[in-house]
């Protein structure tokens, strides 16, 4: 399943945000978008899940235009997570979750084994099972992410786009919802297209790597390959060292700024302080 | 697809040290609990539903004329006594019936509302459409000196006028609550004036008689308007129940809800178009009865405690106040004097507000 | 410059009506009245004071939309929120069904008290629970006092047709036969309100962002409330008691001024205390005029004037979510 854009321009209210952009999201891999603050990227992923229309070009999936599928029909093949979700009061954890089932079931709502089996995957991938009863807004934010993740696990996207979804939580959490999705492309095949701000993780978990400035795709490729340190100034204005990941091997950003200008007195081959 | 996958234990989950539960045991609990969420909402349903039937007997038997149960369902057969059968069938009948539309209808419109526009103040009562009733009914009474059923006609139409010029005037390039509901308050500012306007201009009597529908009342209720609202009901509520699951998606903002399959647009503007067709219907008979719409949702809510929109349960608790409040209208005061519904209604909507607000546990976001 | 729409307006209001009186006499009426001069009369005994309570109104009406408005950052919020207006009427309908009092000038203190007793009422309830007075339980709180002091209003209206003979005049927002010692009473309280209004500025900003937001700014949370609410009784109450309850003018105002100046209470405020009567002076001149020599009342005409123009601009504005 493949989700192309085709020469994509996306605006708000007459300000071109996104402009003559072209991507083809590899199938099955695991795709994460960088940038500036207002470079694009959550409006491409808004543009690629159908939620916003394009001022000019189009998106396919697998050759269908994207705004002619139906809407129930596309829910069923991508999802996406989106940067600040609403949790309606009084909503308990299994609830939210199974709200996910909605574009599998019919008018009547029937829940069927099935239904329930998908919502219990979903729960216990995230670890959110011991929360099924709980209330949405009484959780941390770390627990109410991984929530919402298990919703759009439970839809059962074949795409799934997500926007930040590690805003607001710890490292360790950070760590564990990008290894969740890890897994996910690699036993389910679950294409994954997300936004990320940490440009170390992103190098981590990414096969593709997007890299976006105002409005346009400056870089993609392989992390090792797009990641270094002119690709970072360009689309970052940001000075910084890139090396070799000790636990990976792929490219570590490394920033430098006023305060903190060159780096120390290093035996850089052997990556100890000297 | 694969849908079961062999049990596992995830990574650093929660709180659970060891491998946590069987993705089997899981499921198993997640049915419980919905179980359970349904369990809970068969016994709230079915509590009103006994609240409904106390009401009703209490209204039917209660009065001048006093019937026991026996005589009350001893009149319900064509060969009881004609008295009894008079009494009940052509006077507290219909005005039972009417009072358990005019909440249902109130109610329908005030959850659709409520659930669509998302602030607390935008109920049907205060965007337009009672405005524009008003109008309508005031003008046939004080301008053209109208009566009975093209009152109820004029009203509709003032009503769904102001709405629509409301609908229209709120879209542009899309729709937008934030416009919707300032439109519908300007709207509903100007209806006012009108009728201030004719309320200052006329006779003093002939004003006070219009101040009396504005009061809103069953009590003249017959049985032909039982029925034209009775029809409005059957055909709006199937309708407000297809809707109301894509609205509780709405809920998750429209973001989430469009990814899910949902057409935010499309639904907020059929949910609208319910209920203010909804409230029309329900103000053109009885008048402007205030706070059920308001009311009743959160109400309901509180009772299902879970989140969901409980539209079955939301409509009959507009029934229950409804028919409750006009219970004490028409007893509350001895004699044959009825006081107008609207008046009991505004007057208990006060007290209940008081209450929820000091059992409401605090706000987590300041609001 | 729009001080001087406002100048120009004021003149208007104290030349034009059932007989127009020219310019130059209205100047002489003001500065050297020659007792016996018909146009020295109207200007004098009538249209000052009348414009004069337009002005204070428009002020009080226009400064106290904006003040709840920015206190319960709800923009569909009006004066008659806190239940102030009804408050106000169902003291003015027990004066004129207990104590037989008719006149506008007679209601002022009954207005006034209403008022005052109504938002105290409102706000005290609304503290209860957990939170404090937050913005959505003052609006439904508000609402509910609004909905039980109309019922109990109609109950007397409809049994009494000589109270509401009177009442419907009052009610429906008026500046006709307000005296000058009436308007010279009520002034002091709006000067009051105005002034801890445009002090609560600041606060108001800090609100906009969230109390959790306004604390951390070091804003003292219930005592700035409290305060707002006390300008609000003070200004809507002023207001009520000279004119009858026009909420209208609250409600729109507010944003006809954050469409020129944006959501600056600092600038907001002042604004509105501008517009405020702009509006209203308006509304009066133009209910003179339209049918002459008759009138129609300045708050049947303000919803006709002020309407068209609060829906043109909610249409242009981007939109915002509630």
């Amino acid at each position: 399943m493949t989700l192309v854009a085709h020469d994509l321009g996306l605006a708000y209210d007459r300000r071109q945000v996104v402009e003559g952009l072209d991507l083809t999201v590899p199938e099955g891999r695991v795709t994460v978008v960088i940038g500036a603050n207002g470079c694009g990227k959550s409006t491409l992923l808004r543009g690629l899940a159908r939620l916003l229309r394009p001022s000019h070009g189009s998106v396919t999936l697998d050759g269908e235009e994207l705004w002619s599928i139906s809407p129930r029909r596309l829910a069923r093949m991508v999802g996406l997570l989106p940067q600040q979700p609403v949790a309606p009061e009084g909503i308990t954890v299994a609830d939210l979750v199974g709200r996910g089932r909605y574009p599998h079931q019919g008018v009547f709502q029937r829940w069927g084994d099935d239904d329930r089996a998908v919502v219990a995957h979903a729960l216990a991938v995230t670890g959110t099972a011991d929360l099924a009863e709980r209330r949405v807004e009484e959780l941390s934010g770390g627990q109410r992410q991984r929530v919402w993740i298990a919703m759009a696990l439970a839809q059962e996207p074949r795409i799934l786009l997500l926007d930040e979804p590690t805003t607001y939580l710890d490292i360790a959490h950070q760590v564990e919802v990008l290894d969740l999705l890890a897994d996910l492309n690699r036993e389910r095949g679950t294409t994954i297209v997300m936004v990320l701000h940490d440009l170390n993780l992103a190098a981590r978990y990414a096969d593709h790597l997007v890299v976006m400035r105002e409005g346009r795709i400056v870089h993609e490729g392989a992390p090792e390959k797009v990641l270094d340190a002119g690709s970072v100034r360009e689309a970052f204005g940001l000075e910084a060292m890139v090396v070799p990941d000790p636990v990976t091997g792929g490219p570590l950003v490394v920033p430098l700024s006023k305060a903190h200008p060159t780096a120390q007195a290093v035996d850089a081959s052997a990556g100890k302080e000297g | 697809m694969s849908l079961t996958t062999p049990p596992r234990s995830s990574g650093p989950s929660g709180s659970s040290g060891s491998s946590g539960p069987t993705e089997a045991e899981i499921a198993g609990r997640v049915a419980r609990a919905a179980r359970a969420g349904v369990r809970r909402r068969v016994l709230v349903t079915l509590a009103l539903v006994a609240a409904v039937l106390v009401v009703a007997v209490l209204s039917l038997t209660t009065g001048e004329v006093a019937l026991t149960v026996p005589e009350l369902v001893g009149a319900l057969s064509p060969d009881g006594d004609v008295f009894a059968r008079y009494v009940l069938l052509d006077l507290r009948l219909p005005r039972l019936a009417m009072a358990a539309e005019v909440g249902a209808l109130l109610a329908l419109a005030g959850a659709l509302f409520q659930s669509v526009l998302r602030n607390p103040l935008a109920s049907p009562d205060i965007i337009g459409i009672s405005q524009g009733a008003t109008v309508g009914a005031v003008t046939a009474l004080l301008v053209l000196g109208w009566g009975g059923l093209a009152v109820a006609g004029c009203a509709a139409l003032g009503g769904l006028v102001v709405a629509a010029a409301n609908l229209l005037l709120g879209w542009r390039n899309g729709f937008s609550s934030y416009r919707f509901v300032l439109t519908g308050i300007g709207l509903a500012f100007v209806a006012t004036s009108v009728v201030g306007y004719l309320l200052t201009r006329s006779d003093v009597r002939e004003a006070q008689s219009a101040l009396v529908w504005m009061a809103g009342s069953v009590s003249g209720a017959d049985p032909a308007g039982v029925r034209h609202l009775g029809l409005v009901l059957v055909v709006l509520l199937p309708v407000g129940a297809l809707l109301a699951r894509g609205l509780g998606l709405l809920e998750m903002g429209d973001d989430t809800a469009a990814t899910l399959g949902v057409r935010p647009t499309l639904l907020r503007v059929a949910a609208l178009v319910t209920g203010v067709v909804a409230a029309a219907a329900a103000v053109s008979v009885a008048g402007p009865v205030s706070f059920v719409a308001l009311t009743a949702p959160p109400i309901a809510r509180r009772l299902l405690g879970d989140g969901r929109v409980g539209l079955v349960p939301t409509v009959l608790v507009g029934v229950v106040v409804a028919t409750a409040a006009d219970f004490v209208a028409g007893h509350v005061v001895p004699g044959q004097v009825s006081v107008p519904l609207g008046v009991v209604t505004g007057l208990l909507g006060g007290p209940y507000l008081v209450w929820l607000l000091a059992t409401t546990s605090p706000d987590r976001r300041s609001r | 410059m729009l001080v001087v729409l406002l100048a120009l307006l004021c003149l208007a209001s104290l030349a034009w009506g059932a007989r127009d009186v020219p310019l130059h006499a209205v100047i002489d009426a003001l500065v050297d009245p020659v007792p016996g001069n018909q146009d020295h009369i109207a200007v004098r005994d009538q249209r000052l004071a009348r414009t004069l309570a337009g002005l204070l109104a428009g002020l009080a009406l226009g400064v106290a939309g904006g003040l709840l408005q920015g206190l319960t950052r709800n923009p569909i919020a009006d004066p008659g929120l806190l239940g102030i207006n009804s408050g106000s009427s169902l003291a003015v309908v027990g004066a004129i069904a207990v104590l037989g009092i008719t006149s506008p000038a007679g209601f002022v203190w009954f207005a006034f008290a209403g008022a005052a007793v109504a938002a105290t009422v409102v706000y005290a309830v609304a503290s209860l629970g957990g939170g404090g007075a937050t913005p959505v339980k003052l609006a439904l709180v508000g609402a509910a006092f609004t909905a039980g002091a109309t019922s109990l209003i109609t109950v007397v209206l409809i049994t009494d047709y000589t109270v509401l003979a009177d009442y419907r005049f009052w009610q429906v927002g008026s500046l006709v036969n307000r005296p000058m010692d009436t308007v010279a009473v009520v002034a002091p309280f709006v000067a009051v309100g105005l002034v801890l209004a445009l002090a609560s500025a600041r606060f108001l900003n800090a609100m906009a962002l969230g109390d959790d937001l306004a604390r951390g700014l070091g804003q003292r949370v219930g005592l700035g409330r409290a305060l707002v609410c006390a300008a609000v009784v003070l200004l809507c109450g002023s207001a009520t008691s000279l004119a009858g309850p026009i909420a209208f003018v609250g409600l729109a105002v507010p944003h006809l001024a954050r469409a020129v100046v944006g959501p600056d209470q600092r600038w907001i405020l002042p604004w509105s205390a501008l517009l405020g009567p702009t509006l209203l002076i308006a509304a009066d001149v133009l209910g003179r005029l339209l049918v002459r020599p008759a009138e129609l009342e300045v708050g049947i005409v303000v919803a006709f004037l002020g309407a068209p123009v609060l829906i043109a601009l909610v249409r242009t504005q981007k939109a915002v979510a509630m």
